[in-house]
């Protein structure tokens, strides 16, 4: 574990009992958890490299409770950690030994489904899954559909920006959600956007989608759903070198083409997936692409000739084409199980989610396979191909000593490599505290500033989710300051408006 | 009033502005100027025309991501995507004429601080949704970079939603990274005449929650002296032919709409051009379920975009109790155009529960402690 948390506040530790009784006194019977035994299940998210039991555990049902939780907390100097189901990869819900664990799971309701304006109305602990389970039957869905979407909440969603092999047609959380009710630290219940199509004034829902818990918590989505295409089509096609699936994918854009989803997966990704699901993927190519077309059946027809043209151009050789619902799920198999497969090859991966120019690929992979030799550490890529989002998964094993800070840094290398090439750390999996130290690589002091101006205005004690996202948190006051330009004051009177 | 000030390089900026918060001088953005009518008059602000920014930084049609001066005008942009068979996804639109100036003026920068959605809003989402990342120097005089020039990203708070439809308050924009997209191959429009607001709701309603992939829907008060409901299909022939079908099949008396026609509508549609233009204009965003109550509710000239999400009204109604209708129906209510009278007493934007109020003005000063931006336009 080489990030480190922010180090405990010894006078908050030795007001535990106080403040387990407080939260007692507002979430009555089982919904607070102090006992160490039964702590332990919190202490980390789906980065389980790092553990960290928090002081007390509250789950609290009500958007009331959550008000008098975080007021309670704000008054009392106390940090808070939401969580919602625990998959973040970034370790955004990493609890902190002197803060509280604030366990969204009982927030599980679905309040509201809205056939006439398409949109559904639920608590922030709904699973990703069970919004679509409860519109598929009237032929609708919802379309951000994380690999994890049967256990990750939509608050976590929320709060991660997640995104899903369908984003690049269909787009991330934040452009299919139309409105929050979120609570602030302060114990301030607001609510921004609605079942309009546009909030009113300043963007803030724009903003708190990928805030990763630090600048409220969520206690009420409302998302948009869509009917669900008519049909639904797959290739599986197979390239001899990877310089030809890259082409191919940037052949398929230029012809107009916006898939359903576009995944590739390099040779050793498709190895250890074929190995572990028996799909029949071809074993002798460098690199594998999956293309989804999506609509009417005349569309998909008609694009799943162009796309074989554009491939075979690009010197593809296997192409199949599903012809029925249960070979196209079976094309997927392979790569939706690319993480319990990764987990056969080795004892632990860490899944790295940086995103690229796509031009870049070829590069970027050879590149990878020679810090994979330095290292001494395998990796097998699987790739959002359409938008450039790349997953590597580093494989490592954790009981011996220095591999994991191997690993981490071998991590690092690619993602300050995706940057170097124009790129961006996180494609949406969040920063949390995974990528936290890297963010100077892509951003100046300046404009980390700014961003964490955005934080104090919402959590001017900082008291929310701290040691995720920032290198470094500053004071409020301290970033409030403005330099005196050319020796006079700054305007002190407050603005009209 | 001095006259405008025309930075060409961040630093240049960067100084003006902080000089500005030093000395107390407002500073009024303006890209083309195309929407100087909207707001309060501001005859304090000094004028900082951000023309002196413009091109085209970086464009690979492939990528579908495109960087450019936040002052190029947004013809020259929307020419050089559909160049290469591509286009803003977001449908903007020089809305010079609707306030009385001139057409080709309005910069791209202009458009992200309006936050622009045109009738694809219902199915390919706002200018929000499709900016990806933008240079800027805050009301600090600091320059800042924000999001990346990559389509899919999450590293860091999405400030680029919060500076679209900012109006000019938070950010001075130098330069944007947008998401392209292809451009359909072909457009058809299908028309349904007479239908009366509650009807044409559900009738759009009913398409946009069908198979049929629609594009944009709408609702005239009067086109050709009829009521007349709009929706459009885009994309691959043969795809628009088997979705018009389904349409067809769905919606009774449906029947096509000449191209020539179609290319007259949708343009008209985007700018409320059917309405008249000596009373005040109002956008009023709410749920499309909802709005045939805000209709009954007002008086004037209307008519319907985004499936019946977006009312565009004309009307002397008070501005009360036009706001009021808004929020009855869970929408809000933004004066677009009006005199300067009026402009000076109601504001242009829909002013907010105090709570969330607060905190909006906690982010606007997070850009801008000093209030260079605050002009009292908004
Ligand atoms: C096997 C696997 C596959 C995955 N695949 C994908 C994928 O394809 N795409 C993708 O984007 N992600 C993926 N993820 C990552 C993860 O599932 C997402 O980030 C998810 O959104 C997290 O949801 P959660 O409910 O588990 O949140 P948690 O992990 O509990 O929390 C995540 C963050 O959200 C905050 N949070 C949670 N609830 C709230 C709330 N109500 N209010 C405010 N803040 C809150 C937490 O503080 C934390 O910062 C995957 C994870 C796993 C384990
Ligand atoms: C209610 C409404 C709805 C509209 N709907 C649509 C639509 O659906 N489709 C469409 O295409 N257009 C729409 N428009 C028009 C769109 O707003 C203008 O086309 C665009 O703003 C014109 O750009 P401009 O350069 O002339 O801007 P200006 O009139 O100069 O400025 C507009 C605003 O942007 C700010 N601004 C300008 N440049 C910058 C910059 N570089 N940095 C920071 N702030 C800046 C200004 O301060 C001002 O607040 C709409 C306008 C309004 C008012």
């Amino acid at each position: 574990m080489s990030i480190k948390m922010p180090a405990p506040d010894e006078t908050v530790l030795a007001r535990r009992g106080e403040i387990v009784a407080a939260m007692r006194a507002i979430v009555p019977g089982e919904g607070v958890i102090d006992k160490a035994d039964e702590l332990r299940p919190y202490e980390s998210d789906a980065l389980t490299a790092y553990r960290q039991p928090p002081m007390v555990v509250v789950l609290p049902e009500t958007t009331g409770q959550v008000a008098a939780i975080l007021r309670w907390c704000h008054a009392n100097r106390v940090k808070v950690v939401p969580r919602g189901a625990g998959t973040s990869l970034s370790g955004g819900a990493l609890p902190l030994a002197d803060g509280v664990l604030l366990g969204m799971a009982r927030f599980n309701r679905i309040l509201d489904v809205d056939y006439a304006d398409r949109l559904v109305v639920v608590q922030p602990g709904v699973t990703n899954l069970a919004i679509t389970r409860a519109v598929e039957d009237d032929g609708f869905y919802y379309a951000p559909d994380p690999s994890s979407q049967i256990a990750c909440t939509i608050g976590g969603n929320v709060a991660e920006n997640s995104g899903g092999v369908h984003c690049l047609k269909y787009g991330l959380t934040t452009n299919n959600v139309l409105g929050v009710e979120f609570v602030t630290i302060e114990g301030e219940v607001l609510r921004v956007g609605g079942r309009g199509l546009e909030p009113a004034g300043l963007d803030l829902l724009g903003v708190i989608v990928g805030s990763e818990g630090l600048l409220g918590v969520v206690t009420e989505v409302t998302v948009r759903i869509l009917p669900r295409p008519e049909t639904a089509r797959a290739l599986l096609i197979g390239f001899p070198e990877v310089e030809g699936a890259g082409r191919c994918v940037a052949d398929v854009i230029a012809a107009g083409i916006i898939p359903a989803g576009m995944e590739m997966m390099d040779k050793p990704a498709v190895h250890a997936a074929e190995a572990f699901v028996q799909v029949g993927y071809p074993l002798d190519v460098e690199a594998l692409l999956i293309v989804e077309l999506d609509g009417p059946a005349a569309e998909c027809s008609h694009l799943l000739e162009e796309v074989e043209t554009i491939a075979r151009a690009n010197g593809a050789v296997s192409i199949r084409i599903s012809t029925d619902d249960a070979e196209r799920v079976a094309f997927w198999a392979g790569r939706k199980a690319a993480f319990p497969a990764a987990g056969r090859l080795a004892p632990d991966y860490l899944c790295m989610d940086g995103t690229i120019p796509r031009r870049r690929l070829p590069d970027v992979l050879a590149r990878m396979r020679a810090l994979s030799e330095q290292y001494g550490l395998g990796v097998i890529n699987v790739f959002h191909a359409g938008d450039g989002n790349l997953h590597p998964l580093i494989l490592y094993d954790a009981n011996k000593p220095g591999e994991l800070e191997q690993a981490e840094a071998f991590g690092a290398d690619i993602l300050r490599l995706c940057v170097e090439v124009g790129g961006v750390l996180t494609g949406e999996h969040g920063v949390g505290v995974e990528k936290r130290d890297l963010m100077p690589v892509m951003f100046s002091e300046i404009d980390l500033a700014q961003q964490q101006r955005v934080k104090c205005a919402f959590d001017p004690e900082l008291l929310l989710n701290p040691g995720k996202m920032f290198p470094e948190l500053h004071r409020c006051a301290e970033l409030g300051r403005m330099h005196v330009h050319r020796g006079a004051l700054p305007f002190p009177d407050l603005p009209r408006f | 009033m001095a006259d405008p000030i025309r930075p060409d390089s961040a630093d240049a900026l960067a100084t003006i502005i902080a000089d500005a918060a030093s000395d107390g001088t407002r500073l009024r953005l303006r890209g083309g100027g195309s929407k100087d009518a909207i707001g309060a008059p501001t005859p304090e602000a000094r004028i900082v025309d951000m023309r002196g920014f413009s091109g085209v930084v970086d464009y690979d049609p492939p990528e579908l991501v495109l960087t450019v001066k936040a002052g190029t005008p947004l013809a020259e942009i929307q020419a050089l995507v559909a160049d290469h068979g591509q286009m803003l996804a977001f449908d903007p639109f020089d809305h010079g004429a609707m306030l009385g100036c001139a057409d080709g003026e309005a910069t791209i920068g202009g458009i992200v601080a309006a936050g622009v959605a045109g009738p694809t809003r219902v199915s390919r989402g706002a200018a929000r949704d499709h900016l990806l990342g933008f240079v800027g120097v805050s009301g600090r005089g600091e320059r800042f970079v924000a999001g990346a020039k990559v389509v899919k990203n999450v590293t860091g708070y999405d400030l680029s939603k919060l500076v679209t439809g900012s109006w000019g308050r938070l950010v001075a924009i130098t330069e944007v990274t947008l998401k392209v997209l292809p451009a359909p191959r072909l457009q058809r429009t299908l028309g349904v005449a007479g239908l009366d607001p509650a009807a044409a709701i559900s009738a759009m309603a009913r398409a946009m929650g069908s198979a049929a992939e629609v594009s944009a829907a709408a609702h005239l008060q009067d086109w050709n002296g009829a009521p007349l409901t709009a929706i459009r299909l885009d994309g691959f022939p043969s795809s628009v032919e088997a979705r018009a079908a389904i349409i067809t099949a769905l919606i009774d008396g449906v029947a096509p709409v000449a191209d020539e026609e179609a290319a007259r509508l949708w343009p008209a549609i985007t700018t409320a051009a059917p309405l008249p233009t000596d009373v005040p204009l109002w956008r009023i965003v709410a749920p499309a379920a909802r709005m045939p109550d805000v209709i009954a509710a007002v008086g004037g000239r209307w008519l319907l975009d985004w499936a019946g999400g977006l009312l565009w009204l004309a009307s002397t109604d008070d501005a009360q109790a036009i706001r009021a209708a808004a929020m009855q129906a869970g929408g809000h209510a933004m004066l677009v155009r009006a005199d300067a009278e009026t402009r000076a007493a109601v504001p242009a934007l829909h002013p907010q529960p105090k709570a969330l109020a607060t905190l909006e003005e906690r982010v606007r000063r997070a850009f801008d402690p000093a209030g260079v931006f605050e002009t009292g336009r908004f």
